[in-house]
């Protein structure tokens, strides 16, 4: 129960050297692209060996963002899901609140992760994309934090549901560019973002919101994202000796799911359970691209889309801006493959009730992302049923485990 | 090919994807047009170019048949870099039709090696590091990277993005082995619509007589 085996079968040593993760991931983008993307993969194999990179990571995370974030045990939920279960059995639910980071998401453990790489590679300006504005935020503050330009990019539907987030950005001095192309959300401001990129390739580096993106993005998003899962297994031992027996997290690209569950990879007994936005529902329109999609090539990286059979993507739809994306990181499709975390979804009107629940039970407003993960704890198809005694925990925006 | 997702195309292809998909074209229809197109002109090349996920969806192995069948001569895909070769390019090359890829500014003499490797039927030189049919290359940046990538390969060269006019396309025709025109066409074809064939023709038609005067004074020049 202390550190995981490093064993030779480790799950936690992917993508191999070209960055796939099993059939996935990879590095599909454009020749103009290649050089800055192979610069990239140096720089960060240089940074994630070099003390002072970690150092200077560690401490902005501890003194600006505000880890770590505590794990809190949410009794009344608790309490409420055991209703429906047999006497002496149930899930005890566990939160790990990243919504108190700085900025009130986990977004922001990326950005100072990345924004610190852009500042080794000597590059001066930053450009985003953004859907439910949360990575709009989080970037913009990083920008402002280190004095450099952001250009944020917006689906004009995003900007039109998101106004708030949309106001902070304007604060925090970005320029936020709404995108009119495709159906104005979160694919197609990242078509937007690329097409940026691509014209300025030798002063902007691009900050990828999700674990999305071409080679080594999926890769060092999760690693910048582990934070929430290190401190996780860390809280959960020191809080009541053992590890947690699930783990449940909402996903859109799965950045926030990714860093919960990869610290956690190696521990067998440890079960994940990643939710897909169902939306109007799976026969309807959805943004469940591994229930609902295949295999293909978008963003960069090879992955799990929603798609036509001539391979035309399809647009997604979910109540929350931050799920409505057709595709989803490729390690979470590697780990479905091979099957060593679990899918499923929730719907738009599930995701609501369990807002709602949350709200009334813990006194806390959830976003609409971690309340599709919420639904699916308390309609008791977590995996675990309802009939183990136990502790849960949720990351907050994020995940959940649920220990028995 | 359109794609819903064109990430490396500027206004005016993005629209042309979007007007086509919206018609309803879909890769079949696309083949059948290759056909059709190849039975009329069976002299004149014919090359696919488009993005990844609609030419891998069905199996590279599949893509390069049709291709075959179709009597498409090349193909050119935005989105595989010499790294994900292995995605398209051994199917394409089994099948006896070319990969025509990509150099850019942003390919340096490390990273040419790597870009010719695999490649067949001619280099396209994208002029500008940005998207499709906005800026123009300075002339004398495109003269030095096509002598660069001359001297490195044997296959032809052609130069592309940004190219509109029949003086720019006679100045590029100097250097390169040939020039790529395609938003400018396909802003012909939005305002044309059904009877776009008659003013690209013509533009075309300008664009051609202007290489081919470039081509003449370069040999006179030549024999003096």
């Amino acid at each position: 129960m202390n550190t995981p085996d490093p064993s030779l079968n480790s799950f936690r040593n992917q993508p191999d050297e070209r960055g796939h993760f099993g059939q996935f991931g990879g590095r599909y983008v454009a020749e103009t692209l290649m050089p800055l993307v192979l610069d990239l993969e140096r720089e960060y194999k240089a940074a994630k060996i070099d003390p002072a990179f970690k150092a200077q990571f560690d401490d902005l995370l501890e003194h600006y963002v505000g880890r770590p974030s505590p794990l809190y045990y949410a009794e009344r939920l608790t309490e409420e899901c055991r209703k429906n279960a047999p006497s002496g059995k149930g899930a005890q639910i566990w939160f790990k609140r990243d919504e108190l980071n700085h900025t009130g998401a986990h977004k922001i453990n990326n950005c100072i992760g990345q924004i610190l790489l852009a500042i080794r590679m000597g590059k001066t300006r930053i450009i985003a994309e953004t859907g439910a504005g949360q990575h709009g935020v989080a970037t913009a503050t990083v920008c402002a934090r280190f004095g450099l330009p952001c250009v944020i990019y917006m689906g004009a539907k995003d900007v039109e549901r998101q106004q708030p987030n949309v106001f902070r950005m304007k604060l925090l001095g970005a320029e936020v560019v709404p995108v009119t192309s495709g159906a104005n959300t979160l694919k197609d401001a990242m078509n937007e973002a690329l097409r940026d990129w691509v014209a300025n390739v030798h002063d902007t580096f691009y900050i990828i919101g999700t674990t999305a993106g071409p080679h080594p993005y999926p890769e060092l998003v999760r690693d910048f994202q582990s934070v929430i899962g290190k401190e996780a297994r860390a809280q959960m031992l020191s809080r009541i000796n053992r590890l947690p027996d699930l783990l449940v997290a909402a996903i859109g690209g799965g950045s926030n799911a990714i860093g919960l569950f990869h610290p956690f990879l190696d521990d067998e007994a440890v079960q994940m359970l990643g939710i897909e936005a169902a939306g109007h529902g799976l026969d309807k329109e959805h943004a469940a691209s591994l229930a609902g999609g295949r295999p293909g090539i978008l963003h960069g990286n090879k992955t799990y889309l929603l798609q036509d059979e001539d391979g035309q993507i399809a647009e997604a739809h979910s109540i929350s801006a931050g799920l409505d994306y057709p595709g989803i990181g490729p390690e979470h499709s590697w780990l479905k493959e091979i099957g060593r975390v679990r899918y499923d979804s929730v719907t738009d009107t599930e995701a609501l009730d369990a807002f709602q629940l949350l709200c009334r039970t813990e006194g806390i407003i959830p976003a609409l992302e971690p309340s599709h993960a919420i639904a699916a704890v308390a309609r008791g198809e977590d995996g675990s049923g309802s009939d183990h005694p136990g502790q849960s925990v949720w990351a907050w925006r994020q995940g959940y485990f649920h220990c028995r | 090919m359109p794609f819903t997702d064109p990430m490396a195309d500027g206004p005016a292809i993005q629209k042309a994807n979007i007007r086509s998909l919206e018609a309803g074209t879909t890769t079949a229809d696309i083949f059948a047009h290759a056909t059709a197109f190849r039975a009329r002109h069976p002299q004149v090349p014919l090359v696919l170019m488009g993005y990844a996920n609609p030419m891998t969806i069905r199996g590279a192995d599949w893509f390069a048949d049709q291709c075959v069948k179709a009597g498409v001569d090349g193909v050119i895909c935005v989105d595989i870099p010499p790294e994900e070769d292995a995605e398209l390019g051994p199917a394409l090359r089994s099948a006896g039709v070319d990969l025509i890829r990509l150099a850019t500014p942003t390919s340096d003499a490390a990273r040419l090696p790597a870009i010719l490797d695999g490649s067949s039927g001619f280099l396209y030189y994208v002029s500008v590091a940005g998207i499709t049919g906005l800026q123009q290359a300075a002339q004398s940046s495109i003269e030095e990277a096509v002598a660069r990538l001359k001297a490195a390969t044997d296959i032809p060269v052609a130069v592309g993005f940004g190219v509109r006019t029949p003086e720019q396309a006679a100045a590029i025709a100097k250097v390169a082995d040939g020039v790529v025109v395609g938003s400018a066409i396909v802003e012909l074809v939005a305002q044309h619509g059904a009877n776009a064939a008659g003013p690209v023709r013509e533009y075309v038609a300008s664009l051609k007589a202007a290489i081919n005067s470039a081509w003449l004074n370069f040999e006179v020049r030549l024999k003096i």
